[in-house]
């Protein structure tokens, strides 16, 4: 075992270190818009090597060599600093590597760059009324009419939907084979005649989901990613990274350091304060998880770097569920800090999301831990998938085949 | 950057595996426990053949100079496996006597203790099962007079590294007249504890002041490791259980209640595991960062093995919960591991003193 990064890596880091030191930007360029300042941000850290590292530069990355540990570095100094850091919008942490594995080359050009800068918005259809965990049963369907897919049926939980520019999706283009067998994974522009958003609101007030409606929506027939018919398997290589995402360790450090100066406040409705064992108790048992999550995180970093991924299969497979077990115990601690704050009601549409450090932030995560149980893989369907697939215990009774 | 084992290290694992497969299979292990000695000394004859008895001493003394980490791993098996052998108080002297002793005292004994001619242990405790060498009363000086609670593997020791007032060490010869034990019915049947009495005992105190936090961290690691093996045990014994037995006419594992019941326990205690590693390392490594990660792996550890621990005598029904079942060897082991040196109240404070909460 052996913790440090070593001098090529370092030196790295001081690299990145050197450029962030200019953001948040100063003086005149202060005073651009946030996107343009994205945006400038982006270009600059392309031609230094610093964005979208591992993406060919023809595709708008920077075009380096595959190796994690610097995407690593870049993710640990990107987290402590004003700057940007990649974008992690659906485009830029699914799309775009799902078309880099299984797109082709015409979709690679026209799509990855876009989505890369957040130029255009993307949002996920996966999702129907019938369709959550038990993907496979999905009924929108899609029949090819000359050169065009024609799209009709009803998603569901498509976050961002309203601001989206195009859809990821999966749709029922073989209506005769099996059930796994005759989906196809398309790509649909938003702006296509036929297609109907409308929020759903969530018991939080916000409303970060839709429901999309395709009433003979067309998309060209090119817009399939991978073989017709084999969106089962492109939608596997986009959950994936949806789950790292869930289970990225670094956004719940930082909650946890919210809710360690929440308890420093110990102020009337901020709970008891630090001084209270019962609350340094509660800390310390939620830190030990944070470790836990960390740790294995680094655990599955260093087997990755080795090419030993056989090694971790097992932690990576229970990252989504600690994780979601984790953001409930912290949120939980926090809504309960909070004090007679959490008696308010949240139905204020302008704050939500509410701003990080006030008490409604807590209320609104109190609940939206629950979100992250059902989201990218529900916890039962993790458990099944720990029990069955990494500790070897048979399928469930009645189970479907295939 | 590399947070995982090494080729030796796993290799390590796989020859204590077989070694405690070969050696000491379940009906010899049911044996032992049964008999309650706490100890089996051709296995720890054998252990000490494979190098166990002086892994993290110095080469320069007989031993091999490996780490901290490398006795928590040992530990993993040990516990796995639970081995009735005295590694855990052996292990631990010798790092006081490596860290704090003199060139002299460290000249003398390490060879014997790799070599397992001498067998050693640590006598700490006084009233309380935490570490708090601030109320240790036991008075420093040529000859010591007092108590020591909870000395593990005590029955098998020659050598005692005794604990005095505010956290100084000193050296006891067993063959003392001035030493004399109560054996005490321990719970955890794989390893004894014994009640030891000095009167006017002849000791040597070792020089060195900072080494009672260290070996204070090293155990902590080193019982939470246990405790992982142990818990692992319990939890693939009970995948075995519940895969074959069946009710209502299908294997238990099939019913998502039982799938999901170990499914949980697995994720509670697997990713935990990075908790020891991280620990052990520091205390070799990055001193600064051990009190906390050391205070941190005990609590957490043993907190998610007495839940996995539990989670197994239910699953097994009625007859985990019975003397005949073994699933009882391994949730002893576990609450030995879980108390001794304090539980995860004691150690959560700690770590909170040390954040500055």
């Amino acid at each position: 075992m052996d913790l440090r990064y070593g001098e090529k890596y370092e030196a790295f880091r001081a690299e990145v270190r050197a450029f962030l030191e200019g953001w948040p930007l100063q003086g005149d360029e202060a005073k651009l818009p946030e996107q343009e300042q994205q945006a400038l941000f982006r270009r600059r850290g392309i031609e230094r090597g610093f964005v979208y590292r591992h993406v060919p530069v023809e595709y708008g990355g920077s075009g380096g060599e595959p190796d994690v540990i610097l995407d690593q570095i870049l993710q640990e100094e990107y987290a402590g600093s004003g700057a940007p850091g990649n974008l992690l919008t659906q485009g830029a942490a699914m799309l775009a590597p799902t078309l880099l594995e299984m797109g082709t080359e015409a979709q690679k050009q026209r799509f990855v760059p876009k989505a890369l800068t957040g130029e255009e918005i993307w949002c996920q259809g996966y999702s129907e009324p019938g369709a959550g965990s038990d993907l496979a049963s999905l009924s929108s369907r899609a029949e090819l009419v000359g050169d065009e897919w024609v799209i009709h049926g009803h998603k569901i939980w498509t976050s961002g939907a309203e601001k989206s520019d195009w859809m990821f999706g999966l749709f029922r283009t073989e209506p005769d084979a099996a059930k796994h067998a005759g989906i196809s994974y398309l790509l649909i522009d938003m702006k296509s005649p036929g297609i109907d958003v409308r929020p759903l609101r969530e018991m939080t007030g916000g409303a970060l989901f839709n429901e999309v409606f395709f009433d003979g929506v067309r998309t060209p027939a090119e817009n399939v990613v991978g073989q017709r018919g084999q969106g089962w398997q492109v939608s596997r290589a986009t959950l994936k990274h949806e789950r790292n995402m869930i289970g990225n360790p670094n956004q719940t450090r930082h909650m946890f350091e919210e809710l360690v100066a929440l308890a420093r406040k110990g102020d009337g409705n901020a709970g008891p304060g630090l001084s209270d064992p019962h609350v340094r108790q509660r800390l310390a048992e939620l830190e030990g998880y944070l470790l836990s999550q960390e740790y294995t995180a680094k655990r599955i970093l260093s087997a990755t770097a080795r090419g030993e991924l056989e090694d971790v299969m097992l932690p990576m497979m229970m990252m989504k569920l600690h994780g979601t077990n984790l953001r409930r115990g912290l949120s939980d601690a926090g809504f309960d800090w909070i004090g007679a704050d959490g008696l308010r009601e949240l139905l204020d549409e302008e704050q939500v999301p509410y701003a990080a450090g006030t008490p409604g932030a807590w209320t609104a995560r109190m609940m939206s831990a629950i979100a992250i149980a059902i989201a990218g893989g529900a916890s039962n369907i993790q458990r099944n998938i720990i029990g069955e697939r990494g500790l070897g215990l048979p399928r469930d009774l009645r189970a479907p085949k295939g | 950057m590399d947070f995982g084992l090494s080729e030796e290290q796993r290799l390590l694992q796989d020859t204590l595996r077989n070694f405690a497969g070969q050696e000491c299979p379940l009906p010899r292990l049911r044996e032992l426990f049964e008999a309650g000695q706490g100890h089996d000394p051709e296995l720890w004859k054998g252990l000490v053949e494979i190098g166990v008895g002086g892994l993290a001493l110095p080469e320069a003394h007989g031993g091999s100079g490996l780490e901290v980490l490398d006795l928590a791993l040992v530990a993993e098996v040990l516990g796995e496996a639970a081995l009735p052998v005295p590694f855990l108080g052996h292990a631990l002297a010798g790092l006081a006597i490596a860290w704090g002793g003199s060139e002299a005292q460290q000249a003398e004994w390490l060879p014997k203790l790799a070599t397992g001619d001498v067998t050693a242990t640590v006598a700490l405790l006084e009233g309380s099962s935490a570490w708090q060498p601030e109320e240790w009363a036991l008075a420093p000086g040529a000859s010591l007079r007092g108590e020591k609670r909870y000395v593990p593997d005590a029955a098998r020791a020659d050598l005692l590294v005794v604990g005095t007032q505010g956290g100084g060490f000193a050296l006891v010869e067993t063959g003392d007249p001035g030493v004399s034990w109560t054996a005490e019915e321990g719970l955890d049947r794989t390893r004894g504890i014994a009640h030891l009495h000095l009167d006017g005992a002849k000791a040597e105190a070792l020089p060195g002041a900072g080494a009672a936090a260290r070996v204070r961290d090293a155990a902590l690691a080193i019982l939470a490791a246990d405790a992982f093996g142990a818990a692992w045990r319990l939890l693939r014994m009970t995948i075995e259980y519940a895969g074959t037995r069946e009710q209502f006419g299908t294997p238990l594992a099939q019913f998502q209640g039982v799938k999901h019941q170990i499914a949980n326990a697995a994720t509670s205690l697997e990713p935990a595991r990075g908790l020891w590693w991280y620990a052990a390392h520091a205390v070799d490594q990055l001193p600064d960062r051990a009190p906390h990660a050391s205070a941190h792996a005990k609590a957490h550890l043993t907190d998610r093995a007495i839940g996995a621990a539990r989670d197994a005598v239910e699953l097994h029904g009625g007859i985990g919960y019975t003397w005949e079942s073994d699933v009882q060897i391994w949730f002893k082991r576990v609450l030995f591991d879980r108390t001794f040196l304090g539980g995860p109240e004691v150690h959560r404070e700690r770590a909170a003193q040390i954040s500055g909460w």
